[in-house]
């Protein structure tokens, strides 16, 4: 099965082959910073389908990288409906299945929900939906906040095949098929200089 | 620096100045934690701590058993007063026998200095000190440290006055090492007798009159005179102190700038501290309580990490 998808991996990628940066890893930029702007213009087109004008939605950003998603979806959602959409970011580092089971401790960062998500409906937001235990953390945090009507998920990419839970998005900027070792990254104007995701694969002829 | 330099919290003195703020880091998003509508996270769900108090306190060990049970983990109290310990049995003895029963970590208080060094050095658990006789009471410092933070942004180049017992005060002596690491000045004031000699070895400046040390700082804090401590007479009165170390509003209001009023606790309302200092808006008494939760939060989540499978 495997062999199957990675031949069928040109057509998911687009074609950008960029020099290689790593010695042992080789890098494709998977979305280049004028689709990245489509996606996530039709990410919104797609809340708005489901949600309306928002009115009893909320958007929460999940800690670390999953806010920058949030900061241009809140952004462009509100020019479209030219109203303010409530929105929240979710620290998860507290409810992490592998506390003790790492070298390192991890460092938390910032939650400031400062509403009750009691019978709202919730969109969580991250920017790549790997092995889902984030996602699983994350409807744990939530609950400390409420019991929402509803939870679905928006993500930029979305590695499909390496799930590790019962856990799918609701939308979904892009589909990639990874191995494992693969890394994904999404890079933003604000913090790298350009909107870009890339993938890096490891150098196997090494 | 994602990870504490040390296995144990046994004083402030083992800290480096990064550990002081990663633990501030962590407790910045227990603080949030403990102000939402559900004040728990799952983290610690697989571990067990034992709450050893050889010596009275109220708020450390409530503050340490909130700070344990919103981390989820298993708490065992235990105190000297309704314990074998009156029978004759050893500190190492009763906390062995206290781990036969699969405890991670120990919280605890002692009469004596030292007490939770020895124990770190003879026992299978984290130790935590809460107080060790008139030696240091870590996590005491590191939330006076927090609570200083909070309010003036940060502890650096702050001027910060410590007055009364400094001699039995396990609280000025973590204090002064807390703040000097994070680049505070020190001070200490209070009666000739109860300054220790050579303290300024340690850096601190000394100072004997109450206005003046005030007129300097940007932050008192106000120690409780450790009566239960004091073997002799370190001064004719509590009045006769009080007189002349008691913080009253009316030199709090004659001060040229408006300084911040701490205090550890218990509070002897009328001796270190009037009513309406205590009281007042430039008092962050209860804001230091509140942190404690969060920063002990912090020190047992940081060192729990550490804890191997």
């Amino acid at each position: 099965m495997l062999i199957f998808y990675l031949e069928k991996l040109p057509q998911v990628i687009l074609p950008t082959r960029k020099a290689r940066i790593f010695v042992s890893m080789e890098k494709q930029v998977i979305l280049n910073s004028r689709h990245f702007e489509l996606t996530i213009k039709r990410l919104c087109y797609q809340l708005i389908e489901q949600h309306h004008d928002f009115s009893d939605t909320v958007l929460i950003g999940l800690q670390p990288r999953g806010i920058h998603v949030l900061v241009r979806i809140k952004a462009e959602l509100e020019r479209i409906l030219g109203k303010e959409i409530l929105c929240g970011n979710l620290d998860i580092t507290f409810y992490r299945d592998d506390f003790r089971r790492r070298e390192k401790a991890i460092i938390p960062s910032v939650t400031n929900i400062d509403f009750v998500i009691e019978n709202k409906q919730v969109v969580l937001v991250d920017d790549v939906l790997f092995t889902g235990r984030t996602i699983r953390a994350g409807l744990d945090a939530l609950l400390a906040f409420g019991r929402p009507k509803k939870v679905e998920l928006l993500t930029l990419v979305d590695r499909r095949f390496n799930r590790d839970l019962p856990i799918q998005a609701n939308y979904i900027g892009k589909s990639v098929d990874t191995l494992s070792k693969e890394r994904v990254s999404v890079e933003w104007k604000e913090i790298e200089g350009e909107d870009k995701v890339v993938l890096f694969t490891p150098d196997t002829n090494e | 620096m994602n990870n504490l330099s040390v296995n144990h919290l046994t004083g402030i003195r083992d800290l480096t100045r990064e550990d002081i703020e990663l633990i501030f880091k962590t407790a910045d998003s227990f603080k949030e934690v403990i102000n939402r509508p559900i004040k728990k996270v799952p983290s610690l769900r697989d571990i067990t701590i034992a709450n050893l108090f050889f010596e009275n306190s109220t708020r450390t060990r409530l503050s340490f058993e909130l700070a344990e049970k919103r981390l989820s983990a298993d708490v065992v109290n235990f105190s000297a007063s309704s314990s074998s310990v009156k029978k004759g049995e050893t500190l190492i003895d009763t906390v062995n026998n206290i781990l036969s029963m699969k405890v991670d970590m120990v919280v605890m208080r002692h009469p004596n200095p030292g007490a939770a060094k020895f124990l770190s050095e003879r026992v299978n658990a984290r130790v935590v000190n809460a107080g060790d006789g008139t030696h240091e009471h870590p996590t005491q410092a590191l939330l006076d440290a927090f609570s200083i933070r909070e309010k003036l942004g940060s502890v650096e180049g702050k001027k910060v006055v410590i007055v009364g017992d400094i001699l039995h005060s396990r609280v000025a002596l973590s204090n002064i090492y807390c703040l000097q690491k994070l680049g505070a000045e020190v001070m200490v004031c209070g009666p000739t007798t109860l300054i220790p000699k050579y303290i300024h070895e340690l850096g601190v400046l000394v100072e004997h009159n109450l206005r003046k040390a005030l007129e300097w700082c940007d932050v008192a804090n106000m120690l409780r005179i450790q009566l239960e401590r004091q073997d002799i007479k370190f001064f004719p009165s509590l009045r006769e102190y009080s007189m002349q170390f008691g913080l009253t509003k009316e030199i709090l209001d004659s001060l040229s700038k408006k300084i911040i009023v701490m205090h550890p606790g218990p509070i002897n309302r009328g001796v270190e501290i009037t009513s309406d200092v205590a009281d007042s808006d430039q008092s962050i008494i209860l804001d230091q309580v509140e942190n404690g939760v969060a920063v002990r939060m912090a020190v047992i989540y940081l060192l729990a990490s550490k804890i191997g499978r």
